[in-house]
């Protein structure tokens, strides 16, 4: 780029948006995010019940996508009728809230590829947030965290992940940098997640058939990265075909674990196979090859290509409509929003809403709760820095995005007891051991710049013979069952229980963990919800859990038998209860206002207590201190002709309120604009205006009875107002907003050119700083001082005051 | 009628909940004896965690009442496949790979699928696939030029 002459656009140039790169579409390329001219015409043949031509391709001509979609993803019965609908009245039925997410789904599930595409292409954004708002298959949102780090640090991953466990993220999924670590991080982050909440799902995302072998050792609750793509040869690089992807997923369902497909816009081009298609249109026949190869869910929004569609335009709205139609053919959709997408945090708050608002079954697929330098899946778009914004961001527009607000002591506490439970876990499986220093380093741990490095060569020594051996989710359970974690080990016996029931492989299942208690009430659904969402009590309970082991024997000191089995009865008797939330038992059931799941009860409660809200009403009390005796009312303020000022303040001053809102003391204020006055040769009297606490009307009335027609209005908060007689009352000669900003010098030089007024001198105006920020940082307690005086507002005629001062 | 059907729910789910009096572990040891003080007396072993045919079937009868056809037959499929060990899971999963089996090494995996495991509906899956993979050049190379 040229070097700008405009002093505006090289500032422009330097903003975080412009590191971004931005092309024009290249359908030839695949750069084109929908619509590409080269995208087939929707339209479908079926004979004897069998298709022989799908979007304008006969079955000779099928590629192994076209054959398996044909054959297994497209529902037959309906699909006439769905493909003979135009594709406007399905983008109707979509964004009409009186239409139940139901008969949208059902014509969705016969619809080809091209057809999909082509109701999108009828939707604009806000229709489509409708529509997904709808279409989520599980009532209630949830968020997926990230848990990684560079060192690959045992301690901090269990640390991290019990961190987020606490957050109230219902997955948590880990990756590796040295693929041989894999067993051990999947470990760690198993036994972090169920120290900081029974029931959170964990996956580790590695290489297809070693996922498997983790899932098997009951390492792993569900898996993520089963990757396919919209064209064949993208596929077949990919190294799998539908037919060997719907194969895992029976494996993994065969043992009970649950399992989502991956795919996004923009993986087919950046692997050079678009063949000319639009990115949407590739994404829709992945959606389909998910559906049909029997995966309740899929992973989508781009995922790690999303600055690919970003470059393009449309993008974002692209990405906004591949979760829609992964919702409306019935898929769990964990929606993206994890790879880092932007340098802007504009663009990235923005293109967030899209999901945020209307609530997907998984917020991120992968909320990195970890700073961005420690995500090995590329970034974290929002990260552990975001947790704060993002909890701001559920309290504003009162949206559940799936986080819990939580304090520095509760997550101290968990990350300490979870860094301990790993380290027995170690201890316990001969790994190589975690000292003191490291979980006093990983409970107060950032990032893993704040690990010491441990001895890499040993610690995959230790993962390879995790791998290869038998020992698994048993053996772990029963090592921190005997050393003095029974409820972590409870908590993943019941994860492994789980498996026998396999409800939570049924469409965006998500766990609840709740008390034996609550357990026992009856299960209406209804009741789970309003008890507090993914993680509504994981607060209370995950406190409880803390204080209750706090007392227990410290973990390095060997647990007697003693010890273990009176900790095997207490958690037999407090066994965990986790309850499944999917579409079977919480289908969204939203058909507009009124309907479907709503942030409210306990769980708004909880999302609203942020541990920065302070209570309002101690905003007031430093503003109110002893009064002055200085100042004394003397009895109504008549009118006057002397040569004089005359000060107007408001009916709290002195009394209710004794300092300025810049903590300046009011006698002090009275003094400098006395003084300024003085400097003038001129006197001043003092005023107290009782019938408003309006500065307009304080200092109107104050010019009413000045003798010179030229009165200082001054509120008690500080802001103040040069008035004179005759002007309309919300009219004035100078105004001074900003108290915060006035000070003693300032108030000075008010009283000086009120003088000059007086005496007819035009007076350059007062200087002051301006501070835009102000307001914004100081408006509370301007609501609140301002209250306190218009409480002091009293029907009685203006009082003159007697002070007790003289100039220097 | 719509928001009726809607809210309508299976009674059998939660399985966990509603059935698990019944529920069992391929090992055949009830849900509920899978417990803290059981691992404690060294009675669990791996197949106390691994879920039955019946469940996956249970589970798969739901998803298809539910409108989840497709999730349905994965489920099934599921079922059948409890049968096969790891290792063999692990190997069948890599023959079905692109480029990794023949077409005769692929229909020899449905027999046995069919024969060893009593999987007629992973069988019948394989089969398909290899017609299509012999159709679009995804068997096996070398044996491929006949």
């Amino acid at each position: 780029m040229t070097e700008s002459s405009s002093r505006r656009f090289a500032i422009l140039a330097e903003r975080d948006i412009n590191k971004e790169t931005f092309v024009e579409p290249w359908p030839e390329a695949g750069l084109i995010v929908a619509d590409s001219p080269y995208d087939p015409q929707p339209g479908l043949r079926l004979e004897d019940g069998r298709v022989v031509e799908m979007d304008g391709k006969r079955r000779a001509d099928f590629d192994a996508l076209d054959a398996f979609i044909a054959d297994h993803a497209l529902d037959l019965r309906v699909a006439e009728e769905a493909m003979a609908m135009p594709a406007l009245r399905i983008a109707h039925m979509l964004a009409d809230i009186n239409v139940p997410q139901a008969a949208v789904r059902r014509l969705a599930c016969g619809c080809t590829a091209a057809k999909l595409v082509e109701i999108i292409r009828h939707m604009n954004v806000l229709e489509m947030m409708v529509g997904l708002g709808k279409m989520r298959v599980r009532r209630t949102p949830a968020n997926q965290a990230h848990v990684t780090n560079w060192k690959e640090h045992p301690a901090l991953l269990a640390a991290d992940a019990a961190e987020a466990a606490l957050r109230g993220f219902a997955e948590v999924e880990t990756t590796v940098r040295v693929a041989r670590n894999a067993p051990v991080n999947a470990l760690a982050i198993l036994v972090g997640a169920q120290t900081g909440r029974g029931g959170v799902l964990t996956q580790c995302a590695v290489e297809e058939a070693l996922g498997l072998r983790l899932a098997m050792k009951g390492l792993t609750t569900y898996a993520e990265t089963l990757s396919v793509y919209g064209t064949e040869r993208a596929f077949t690089d990919g190294d799998d075909t539908p037919w060997s992807k719907a194969f895992l997923a029976a494996a993994y369902a065969s043992r009970g674990v649950k399992v989502r497909f991956t795919s996004g816009t923009g993986s087919e081009a950046l692997m050079g196979h678009a063949e000319r298609c639009s990115m949407l249109y590739l994404e829709a026949r992945c959606l389909l090859v998910t559906k049909g190869a029997g995966s309740q869910g899929v992973q989508n929004g781009s995922i790690s290509c999303i600055a690919l569609p970003e470059s393009l335009p449309g993008g974002v709205r692209a990405v906004l409509a591949e979760n829609l139609l992964a919702a409306m053919l019935g898929l769990e959709c964990a929606s993206g929003n994890d790879a880092l997408a932007s340098h802007s945090t504009m663009r990235k708050s923005a293109k967030l809403m899209l999901q945020f608002i209307p609530g997907t079954d998984f917020i991120c697929s992968g909320y990195s709760a970890i700073p961005k330098r420690d995500n090995l899946f590329g970034g974290g778009n929002f990260d552990a820095e975001d947790f704060d914004d993002w909890n701001v961001l559920q309290r504003d527009m009162q949206v559940d995005g799936g986080v819990l607000p939580v304090t520095e002591e509760q997550v101290l506490g968990i990350r300490k007891r979870a860094a301990e439970a790993i380290r027995a876990v170690y201890a316990d499986l001969g790994f190589p051991p975690i000292t003191d220093d490291e979980v006093a380093a990983a409970t107060v741990a950032h990032s893993s710049d704040d690990m010491a490095p441990r001895d890499a060569v040993a610690d995959l020594a230790a993962a390879d013979r995790f791998l290869a051996g038998d020992a698994g989710m048993l053996a772990v359970a029963d090592a921190l069952r005997r050393r003095g974690f029974a409820d972590v080990a409870a908590n993943i016996l019941e994860m492994g229980r789980q498996r026998l029931a396999g409800d939570y492989l049924q469409p965006a299942a998500i766990f609840q963990a709740t008390h034996p208690e609550i357990s026992d009430t009856p299960d209406t659904g209804q009741a789970s919800i309003l008890s507090g969402g993914p993680a509504g009590l994981a607060g209370p309970e995950s406190k409880d859990a803390a204080m209750d082991f706090d007392s227990a024997p410290h973990p390095s000191t060997p647990a007697t038998n003693d010890v273990a089995s009176a900790q095997d009865a207490s958690a037999t008797k407090r066994a965990p209860h986790f309850h499944v939330l999917s579409a079977i038992n919480d289908p969204n059931d939203y058909t507009g206002p009124g309907t479907g799941y709503r942030l409210e009860g306990e769980r708004w409660a909880a999302l609203q207590a942020i541990r920065q809200a302070q209570s309002p009403r101690e905003f007031v009390a430093p503003h109110a201190g002893p009064a002055s005796p200085k100042l004394v009312e003397i009895g109504p303020a008549r009118a006057s002709t002397r040569p004089e000022i005359v000060v107007a303040v408001g009916p709290g001053f002195n009394r209710a309120l004794t300092r300025t809102i810049g903590g300046l003391e009011h006698e002090a204020v009275l003094a400098a604009i006395l003084s300024g006055v003085a400097d003038e040769g001129l006197t001043a009297r003092i005023v107290k205006v009782y019938r408003s606490s309006d500065l307009a009307a304080i200092g109107y009335a104050g010019a009413e009875v000045s003798g010179s027609g030229i009165a200082i209005g001054l509120q008690s908060r500080g802001t103040t107002v040069i008035h004179k007689r005759g002007l309309a009352r919300l009219n004035n000669l100078e105004l001074f907003p900003q108290s915060p900003s006035l000070t003693l010098e300032t108030y000075r030089a008010i009283g000086r050119n009120a003088a000059r007024y007086a005496k007819n001198i035009p007076p350059a105006p007062v200087g002051v700083k301006i501070d835009n920020w102000a307001r914004l940082r100081l408006i509370v307690k301007t609501t609140l001082l301002h209250r306190r005086e218009t409480d002091e507002i009293a029907d009685k005629p203006p009082q003159e005051l007697w002070f007790d001062w003289e100039p220097d | 009628m719509m928001n009726a059907e809607c809210r309508m729910r299976n009674e059998r789910y939660p399985l966990m909940e509603r059935a698990g009096d019944e529920l069992r572990a391929a090992s055949g040891r009830p849900a509920r004896e899978i417990s803290l003080a059981a691992l404690a007396a060294g009675e669990l072993t791996d197949d106390d965690l691994r879920i039955t045919p019946e469940a996956l079937r249970s589970q798969a009868d739901i998803a298809r009442e539910a409108g989840f056809p497709q999730l349905a037959a994965n489920l099934r499929r599921a079922a059948e496949l409890t049968a096969v060990p790891n290792a063999d899971l692990l190997w069948m999963y890599e023959a079905l790979r692109p480029g990794r089996a023949t077409y005769e090494e692929m229909l020899a995996l449905a027999a046995r699928l069919a024969g060893d495991f009593h999987a007629p509906e992973m069988a019948a899956f394989v089969r398909e696939a290899a017609e299509v993979y012999r159709a679009r050049g995804l068997t096996q190379k070398e044996q491929d030029g006949k």
